[in-house]
């Protein structure tokens, strides 16, 4: 591709001299978004959304090194002109639009099409290079709407109280928690593990308005959690401290659940496909919606995506590239 | 079907047996009673006519789609199910329809008599009003392929905790004749159809393995010795006219095994034989992997009749004339059984269990290196003076195993566990070499100790080579020696071999990959056991 090329440390534009999400240090790093196999430790210097900065805030520590921009301001690196637009996948989630001459790539990072009610809704670009992500690049993978799964989730959540169980829900610190947060706000106290904890008040210092939650210490009783609701990430999923808890039942949030092979497997008491990634229709809605001459397919189903946008007529190759690999449950959610 | 579905949701999401009992003793407390008989039918392999063939149901869900042929395939792959595959690749329902499950069954059936085009009709507007759940059980209803981790035994353990009978009655009711539309869950689990008063089995009687040398069990002459089969312990009971096997796992399998069928004709009333069902030929056992043809089918062939043939090897009476012996003296109960055996008109199918003479210790040692020879397993010790136990008892009975086959293999795939071990990578996939390749040759899940299962686990974390959803390719350098206690052939492995209860004994790491065995070895002992 013209302005930008793939390299072995991530995505480059020579003419500008960064990387967009370098899974390597490097000196100038544009991030799409907080999560771990997209944004490292390391780099000199970052570029990202203004309400990504409090998540590397709060991991890495970062602060001068970080400079930040709101959704469609546009700045000039070297002639490449560089403006963020929402991607729906998490707060602070990025696509990078930039344009050299008259053309225009987009590099979208990972990203959701249905409004979550917390992320900025994801907003198409017109572009003639087009990178996406695939991780659900199936058409098995069809979600249900926002409102169905958190009724199923509520639903759940009341028959555990009933049956004197406490509700334990699995869900990445980082963008399901807080969509969880948001949406089953004023059913129940929400208790949450300190991991998500200082992500929400990183988020709160930025700004962001989320419902009240309560950090889990050793002080707070089981019987509380037990009438409550519990928000862990899915490190703590198999845990002790969770079988320790009063009946519990684990729901895990990820849309890997739309599986059975995938529920199973996480012998889980209950699973949700709530995902933060595009579905199947999603994906070919917001690649339909690019124009785009060209599709590069990264991370998920490249090789059937890429196959299935050729023989709809839309050009498209895999690229190799090391995003949703950093977590190494497998079947988990990369996010 | 909303709560049949409902059902299938609780006993797929746990792996306790607990769980699935209670999830299937609240569905046939609350269920719709014309469904229970439909549930029983599906969970116990009791297959209507399959209406429509899987070809034409995979076109129209393609069609339906509107994806190529190899998306769907792919799709296939990544799900691992076809009734799933379909359920989940439809377009959604446009509404929802609301049917008990015995409509669906009945429609169903009416289908067989109608056209592609009809059955078409019918199928498409199911899909188009069912939820994705629902789509998935209504597609597996069409296969009649239900296998969701329920065996017959829990099924069983289910309907008798939830309508207060004995479980062997149950077993006997529900493996009896009926069909789902003619009877009611009452008339089944009351066994009305047949008549369960003559089925009963008793308890088997068990023995634990050897942990001492036998030296330590004292005189020689207060044993029985006989060899260890490795077959099905059965148990074969006439009464009143009717004949009964059941199998050490409590389940009905009189049906499965026609050679011994005679018995009902040449056996008195009230009498209960303990054994083993063996394939046997000319009063020989054969080994293991030929008994294995027989086993779970529904039907069988002529062809598996004559290369597979069945015996029973007698090692007890436990019944005669209609009266419990089973507290009479071993050599007594023995000195019936030789003569109601001897009595049979046909000879050859049903043998007496031979005993082991012997007057020394060292004798039996030497006796038992042969057990291979004679596809016997090793040698069964039991007092004479001994009562047939209600299950496992200490001290009466031994059994004295000769010590498996070990080949030394390579890891090459890993798998993160379950429960206490989901977060280490624990079950893992074993080859042997073939020339310049490696092949899978074995899946082992246990054997190792905690420490070593962690040190395993950080090998495979820094030498995965690929990853297929939870399975990791690993570099080929470990070195494992698997045990096992038979060979077969296969045509499911790539190996066209299959080991018997594999496990891992031990870690070689004294062995490098390159010195382990070879599928020929494998083969070249295949053959010696045949």
């Amino acid at each position: 591709m013209g302005l930008l090329s793939f390299t072995n440390k991530g995505i480059y534009c020579k003419r500008g001299n960064f990387y967009i999400d370098p899974w390597y240090p490097v000196d100038y790093a544009v991030t799409t978004h907080g999560h771990a196999d997209h944004v490292k430790w390391g780099n000199k210097n970052y570029l990202c959304h203004e309400l990504t900065k409090p998540i590397l805030q709060q991991r890495y520590g970062l602060e001068d090194q970080v400079q930040t921009l709101p959704y469609g301001k546009e700045i000039d690196i070297n002639g490449v002109k560089l403006s963020l637009h929402p991607a729906g996948h998490v707060i602070g989630s990025a696509q990078i639009k930039l344009a050299f001459k008259d053309e225009i790539t987009v590099v979208s990072g990972d990203y959701k099409i249905e409004f979550d009610g917390i992320s900025t809704a994801f907003e198409p670009i017109k572009c003639h290079h087009f990178i996406s992500e695939s991780t659900f690049g199936l058409p098995i993978y069809k979600w249900e709407t926002q409102e169905q799964i958190f009724d199923q989730m509520k639903n759940w959540i009341a028959n555990n109280h009933h049956k004197n169980k406490t509700s334990i829900l699995v869900a990445y610190s980082l963008g399901k928690a807080q969509r969880l947060i948001k949406n089953l706000a004023d059913t129940h106290p929400i208790y949450v593990h300190h991991s998500i904890a200082n992500l929400n008040e990183s988020f709160a210092a930025a700004g962001v308005i989320l419902p009240n939650t309560i950090r889990i210490t050793a002080e707070i009783k089981k019987d509380e959690l037990q009438k409550g609701i519990v928000i862990v990430p899915p490190a703590l999923a198999e845990g002790r401290w969770i079988k320790n808890l009063i009946n519990p039942a684990i729901g895990i949030c990820s849309g890997w659940m739309a599986v059975r092979a995938g529920r199973r497997w996480r012998s889980a008491d209950a699973g949700f496909a709530l995902s933060d990634h595009a579905d199947w229709p999603g994906l070919l809605n917001a690649i339909k919606a690019t124009e785009a001459e060209k599709v590069y397919v990264t991370h998920g189903s490249t090789a059937v995506f890429s196959k299935y946008l050729n023989e709809i007529g839309i050009a498209a190759e895999e690229v190799k590239t090391k995003y949703g690999e950093e977590d190494d449950e497998g079947i988990e959610e990369k996010e | 079907m909303r709560r049949f579905s409902q059902l299938i949701q609780e006993l797929e999401l746990s792996n306790k047996t607990n769980d699935k009992i209670n999830a299937l003793v609240d569905y046939f407390n609350e269920a719709e009673d014309k469904d229970k008989p439909y549930v029983i039918a599906l969970f116990t392999g009791k297959k209507p006519k399959r209406p429509v063939n899987t070809a034409l149901i995979r076109q129209w869900a393609t069609e339906l789609s509107g994806i190529p042929e190899w998306l769907f395939t792919e799709s296939y792959h990544n799900v691992g199910d076809l009734s799933e595959t379909i359920a989940l690749i439809l377009p959604p329902a446009q509404y929802h329809l609301e049917k008990p499950l015995h409509q669906w069954m009945s429609e169903l059936t009416l289908l067989n008599h109608k056209t592609d085009d009809e059955k078409k009709d019918y199928i498409l507007t199911a899909w188009n009003s069912l939820t994705i759940q629902e789509r998935f059980i209504f597609n597996k209803l069409i296969s009649g392929n239900f296998r969701i981790g329920v065996s017959n035994k829990m099924l069983v353990n289910a309907i008798a905790k939830q309508s207060n009978e004995d479980s062997n009655k149950i077993m006997h009711s529900i493996m009896g004749k009926w069909q789902p539309d003619a009877i009611t869950y009452d008339e089944l689990t009351a066994g009305k159809h047949v008549n369960t008063d003559n089925s009963w089995p008793y308890p088997f009687c068990l023995a634990y393995a050897l942990d001492t040398a036998p030296e330590n069990l004292g005189e020689t002459s207060t044993w029985q010795a006989e060899w260890k089969w490795d077959g099905i312990r059965g148990q074969i009971i006439k009464r009143k006219g009717e004949l009964f096997i059941w199998s050490r796992g409590e389940e009905l399998v009189t049906e499965q095994f026609p050679e011994l069928h005679f018995l009902k004709d040449e056996l008195d009333d009230g009498i209960v034989l303990d054994g083993e069902i063996l394939a046997v030929k000319d009063g020989n056992v054969l080994p293991f992997s030929i008994l294995q043809q027989r086993l779970n089918r529904k039907t069988i062939h002529k062809s598996q009749l004559s290369n597979a043939p069945i015996g029973f090897f007698c090692y007890d009476i436990l019944e005669l004339n209609g009266s419990d012996i089973r507290n009479e003296h071993l050599a007594k109960r023995r000195a019936i059984l030789e003569q109601v055996i001897n009595g049979l008109g046909t000879k050859h199918i049903v043998l007496l269990s031979p005993i082991i003479e012997f007057t020394g210790w060292q004798q039996l040692a030497e006796i038992r290196e042969n057990a291979r020879h004679i596809n016997s397993e090793g040698i069964m010790l039991k007092k004479i003076d001994s009562i047939f136990h209600a299950g496992r008892k200490r001290g009466d009975w031994w059994k004295w195993k000769i010590n498996p086959y070990t080949i030394d293999t390579v890891m090459i795939y890993a798998q993160k566990g379950s429960g206490r071990r989901a977060n280490f990578y624990t079950d893992y996939t074993f080859a042997v070499r073939n020339g310049e390749q490696l092949i899978t040759i074995a899946k082992a899940y246990s054997g190792l100790t905690d420490r070593e299962i962690k040190e395993v686990n950080t090998f495979v974390n820094k030498n995965a080579i690929e990853k297929f959803g939870p399975v990791r390719t690993v570099k080929p350098e470990l070195v494992f020696e698997i045990a096992f206690e038979g060979i077969a052939e296969s045509k499911r492995h790539k190996a066209g071999l299959a080991l018997r209860f594999p496990r891992i004994s031990r870690w070689r790491k004294d062995k490098k990959a390159d010195e382990i065995n070879t599928l020929d070895d494998l083969r070249q002992l295949l053959n010696s056991t045949l």
